[in-house]
């Protein structure tokens, strides 16, 4: 590793590509010059490249992952979000761009360094789950670490381990085939942190599933994060899925990103038409939290209910209705920081309805 | 509407009317110039004997190399035939009973025993075990032969597609054609035909193998390349396991070809096997042995088949106790009542010994008998039966309206005003076409009148590579059409069109009758599940069925010569007629069908305007592979007498000559593979309209 994860600034960039564009076609790169020119109007560049066969899945993507935070990239089928995320990986190599883990140039690497990376530093999970057929939960979960050379009875105690992680003690035996889609998906769950990954990519994880174990696995996967506090790369097209998981989200287009903030911020404040679209979806008040919307206490009032900076407005509304004018936010230290008034959530509230 | 006039006569419409026209002048330029009418023979070029002076190069190199290999796979071959032979068959029997219940069954297991017992009924006990000598040495070395070269076509892109060229190659050369050059290699006898078998049965491995690996799914490769797995270990842990149905599916199509091979390499002789039984009961004229032998042969196909699939299906085709077993058990107690029966044989050699060489009991010479009574009473319906189809299918065909009909047969003459109405109502058909917009549909219909009044032999040479590079050309495209017309030159300069021609109306014809009748069948199971239901296990059998055996039924009821090998070609290749038109027919959305009778169609309406067409695609496939059928038994037809390409190899193997034995191999050959194509590519354009223009 070049630097040293630390914990202490949550802010630290932990993987980040800059400009990161994948072309399909028959020649990608001279298409890709071709087209530089154009490079300010999509939508000239886009039909340009189909003039010439071929199709730029990702369009000049940037973005930077923090550590321990939740990075979802969201957009409509075909968007381009596999295929950003493949790129994340190298699964799939870039037209062009940069990809950097910990700083380290990825498209850089050597064949050998992206094989030690992937084995240490990378655990993914996929849309279909991915299980090999012929191999049992255990083996399955154990696979990774089979592929590393560790002794068989050291990686069946840490597949054990993590296949109690995700419930699933008592089926180590049974092949994937005779599981159901959510336990399946628990198996790719657990076969993904059994290397102890620093970066976790999930794409589409709960998209195969019925939406009530969807819900669940949601809940599963938050229980998860809280305790492992992994660095989560997650895609999704599910939008209410995005803004229940995600810390950050970016919101892709035509392989190209085009918003990127906190839930709060882009319910607040959609870049375009078609954010706003996405957001007619969204309960709004439950996104929205006291600290992103609050302002600064009037001079001469002492609220007289108090709620913390993280509580969604959505739990601030019965007071409200009870006739409360005005609410008191305080921070993590228990001062006061600011007030959030009846008039400005049911503002919002109006807002999210139409 | 005047675009459209104009349309008419456009330079595409008046060019494509020059084929017809241009076809007509070579027919009329024939009668003057012989050379036109018939290739002449100085002109043709030796390649026979130019492939005979390569081979002659060759085959004295590595002569030391094969006749080692030859020895070592002839003590393999003895040692085998010895075990198999010394067991008693009561232990043989129990054994493959076993492992027949767990790959299938009770009902599999009481397949197995009526089978093996009727083996023992009819006395060809040894010989079976011969066979299954021949197919357990061949099928170790095809399937490590085509797990090898499935495997390099899957790591090296740039080689598959000249392995899939191969793999067509492979699987249409006939195998009388590179039996000679193996006899040469491998000495006279049993290993030539084993190795034949070997090389035959290698392509349906290759292929499962090929396509088992392209089709892992992309997210388990990905799964393998975000584990950090080397390739090496992708391969091994990830790719080669979920590619392992595939693999078994081609182990049991690899045991089915070579099966229905070792009985067409047993031509050879030498060797008391199945094969040769039914061979020889063939040549003595008695039906009654080789209908017995033949029998044994499509119960030990059936058997191999039915208990490869089951056990290889394995833990997904779970139902019943009997499938809880392991199947390593299950091999190692077989193994045990084997060793059993081994010991028996000292114990008691005596009684044993007799057991195994238990006469038949079953006695078929009252077939013999019965046919010829059969024949003797009915013989007038199958004289006609046989003139008819010779009249007015054959002889139409080889000698053109012009010499097939007479007085005699069709009771009119081509006098001048029948050939005038001939041609007024083609030119008729062909207006009306033409009017339609279509003049490549106007220039076929005048180029195949053309055809049928001269007929195939007759056509003159430059006529027919025109014809079927246009064809071609409208099909696919001019890569196709010069690679056509290149084949079509090859024949001629080899000096083997007129057998290439004779061949091309037997296909012909016979591909007719299987339309007509299996067509028909098809048309009629596609509506009556009862039908479709009696013919499955039937088709099942004629598909597994070994070649030769086709010959019986044909030369039961006619004698040796063309007519039989004509039935006998049209008996292998209905199959795929019947299967075809079912399927097609029954694929037609339920909910098209009410739309058509929701507006008053009628049954037989709504078959001919509404199913038929739509099932067209289909039923094209389906005439592709009754083609592709036809033309693979016709080297085997070739035996019982018939005049074409078949019989230049048969003759040539009579002759150990390789050089004529290859060149018509390659005729042969790369017929096949055009027709497909062009069938094929027909198909395509009929699946996609839009394409048309
Ligand atoms: N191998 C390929 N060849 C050509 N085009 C491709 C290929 N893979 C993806 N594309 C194209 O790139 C675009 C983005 O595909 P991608 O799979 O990344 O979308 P996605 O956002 O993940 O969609 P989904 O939600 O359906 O998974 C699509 O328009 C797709 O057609
Ligand atoms: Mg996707």
């Amino acid at each position: 590793m070049s630097s040293a994860p630390s914990l202490a600034s949550p802010r630290q960039v932990k993987l980040a590509c800059r400009d990161l564009w994948k072309l399909y076609g028959a020649r990608p790169r001279d298409a890709m010059a071709a087209a530089m020119p154009l490079v300010e109007d999509k939508d000239r560049l886009r039909s340009e490249l189909a003039g010439s066969g071929h199709v730029a899945a990702v369009a000049g993507a940037s973005l930077e992952v923090h550590e321990a935070e939740i990075f979802v990239l969201m957009g409509l089928s075909g968007s381009g979000k596999s295929t950003l995320l493949r790129c994340l990986t190298r699964l799939i190599e870039p037209t062009s761009g940069k990809v950097l883990l910990d700083g380290e140039d990825l498209l850089a690497a050597s064949r050998h360094r992206m094989v030690e990376l992937r084995r240490h530093a990378m655990g993914m999970v996929f849309q279909n789950f991915g299980l090999l057929p012929h191999l049992t939960v255990l083996d399955n979960v154990a696979f990774p670490l089979r592929v590393q050379g560790i002794e068989a009875s050291k990686r069946y105690a840490r597949a054990r381990e993590m296949i109690e992680l995700v419930g699933l003690r008592g089926l180590e035996g049974h092949f994937p085939s005779q599981l159901s889609g959510g336990q399946q998906q628990r198996v790719g769950i657990a076969r993904s942190l059994a290397v102890g990954p620093q970066i976790w990519f999930l794409d589409e994880p709960f998209s195969a599933l019925d939406p009530l174990i969807r819900r669940q696995m949601q809940d599963e996967f938050i229980r998860l994060q809280k305790m492992l506090r992994k660095t989560i790369v997650f895609v999704t097209h599910d939008v209410q899925e995005a803004f229940r998981l995600a810390d950050r989200i970016a919101i892709m287009r035509h392989g190209s990103i085009v918003q990127m903030g906190t839930p709060a911020e882009i319910a607040l404040a959609p870049a375009n038409a078609y954010i706003a679209e996405f957001l007619r979806d969204i309960p709004t008040l439950r996104v929205i939290k006291a600290a992103d919307v609050m302002r600064p206490l009037a001079a001469d009032t002492s609220p007289a209910h108090v709620v913390s900076g993280s509580a969604v407005l959505e739990e601030i509304v019965p007071l409200v209705l009870n006739g409360t004018p005005l609410v008191g936010v305080q921070d993590e230290a228990g001062a006061i920081v600011g007030q959030v008034t009846a008039a400005e959530i049911a503002e919002l509230a109006r807002q999210g309805r139409d | 509407m005047k675009s459209h006039i104009a349309n008419l006569f456009s330079p595409a419409a008046i060019r494509a009317l020059a084929v017809p026209g241009a076809i007509l002048l070579c027919v009329v330029a024939g009668a003057k110039w012989n050379w036109i009418a018939q290739f002449p023979d100085d002109w043709t070029l030796p390649v026979a004997a130019g492939i005979n002076v390569i081979l002659n190069s060759i085959i004295p190199n590595i002569l030391p190399l094969t006749s080692t290999v030859s020895h070592a796979l002839g003590t393999m071959l003895g040692s085998l035939v010895a075990t198999l032979q010394f067991l008693p068959w009561p232990a043989v029997v129990l054994a493959v009973m076993l492992i027949g219940f767990k790959a299938g069954g009770l009902r599999l297991l009481a397949l197995c025993l009526c089978a093996l017992s009727y083996i023992v009924l009819a006395g060809f006990w040894r010989q079976s075990m011969a066979t299954l000598s021949l197919v357990i040495l061949a099928v170790p070395i095809s399937v490590l032969g085509g797990f090898l070269l499935g495997l390099g076509a899957f790591l090296l892109p740039w080689v598959r597609r000249p392995i899939e060229l191969l793999f067509d190659f492979m699987q249409t050369f006939p195998a009388f054609a590179y039996l000679i050059p193996l006899l040469l290699l491998f000495g006279f006898g049993p290993i030539a035909g084993l190795v034949a078998t070997a090389i035959y049965a290698i392509p349906p491995m290759a292929r499962c193998m090929l396509s088992g690996l392209t089709q892992v799914p992309r997210e388990l490769v990905e799964v393998g390349d975000m584990t950090g797995c080397t390739p090496l270990q992708r391969l091994l842990w990830v790719e080669l396991p979920s590619a392992k149905p595939m693999m078994m599916i081609g182990i049991n199509q690899t045991t089915m070809a070579a099966l229905s091979m070792v009985i067409t390499a047993s031509i050879i002789g030498g060797f008391d096997d199945i094969g040769w039984a039914v061979l020889s009961g063939l040549r003595q004229a008695d039906l009654g042995k080789s209908l017995l032998s033949g029998l044994v042969i499509v119960l030990i196909s059936i058997i191999t088949d039915r208990i490869t699939a089951g056990i290889f299906a394995g833990r997904r085709a779970q139902n019943g106790w009997h499938m809880r077993w392991g199947t390593a058990p299950v091999l190692l107690a077989a193994a045990a009542i084997l060793g059993m029966g081994a010991l028996s044989r000292w114990a008691a050699p005596d009684l044993v010994q007799g057991l195994n060489e238990t006469r038949g009991v079953i006695d078929l010479s009252v077939v013999n008998s019965a046919v010829l009574g059969f024949v003797g009473r009915y013989g007038h319906i199958l004289d006609a039966l046989k003139s008819g189809i010779l009249y007015y299918l054959v002889l139409p065909l080889r000698l053109g309206l012009s010499g097939a009909v007479l007085p005699t047969t069709w009771g009119f003459a081509m006098t001048p005003p029948v050939t005038a109405f001939y041609a007024a109502v083609a030119l008729l058909l062909a207006i009306r076409q033409w009017a339609k917009g279509n003049p490549g549909g106007a220039a076929g219909t005048l180029s195949l009148a053309i055809l049928l009044f001269i007929g195939l032999v007759g056509f003159p040479w430059p006529a027919a590579i025109l014809l079927v590079m246009w064809c071609a050309l409208r099909v696919s495209g001019p890569k196709f059409a010069f690679f056509a017309g290149a084949s079509l030159g090859f024949a001629l300069l080899s000096g083997l069109w007129i057998p290439f021609v004779k061949s091309l109306y037997l296909v012909g014809v016979s591909v007719a009758l299987c339309a007509l009748v299996g067509g028909l069948l098809g048309m009629l199971a596609a509506h009556n599940s009862w039908l479709s239901a009696g013919l499955r296990p039937i088709n099942d059998a004629l598909q597994t069925m070994p070649q030769f055996v086709f010959l019986i039924p044909a030369l039961m009821f006619f004698k040796v010569g063309e007519f039989a090998g004509l039935i006998a070609i049209s008996l292998y290749a209905i199959v795929p007629a019947i299967r075809y038109t079912e399927a097609g027919l029954r694929a037609v959305p339920a909910t098209i069908l009410e739309t058509a009778r929701q507006l008053g169609c009628t049954p037989a309406q709504s078959n001919l305007l509404v199913q038929v067409p739509l099932a067209r695609p289909a039923l094209l496939l389906g005439l592709n592979q009754t083609v592709m059928a036809a033309i693979t038994m016709l080297p085997i037809a070739a035996t019982v007498g018939t005049a074409e390409l078949g019989q230049q190899i048969y003759i040539s193997l009579g002759k150990a000559d390789a050089g004529l034995g290859i060149t018509a191999g390659i005729v042969f050959c790369l017929t096949a593979i055009n027709l497909d194509r062009m069938l094929r590519a027909a198909a395509e354009r009929c699946a996609t309209p839009d394409q048309d223009k």
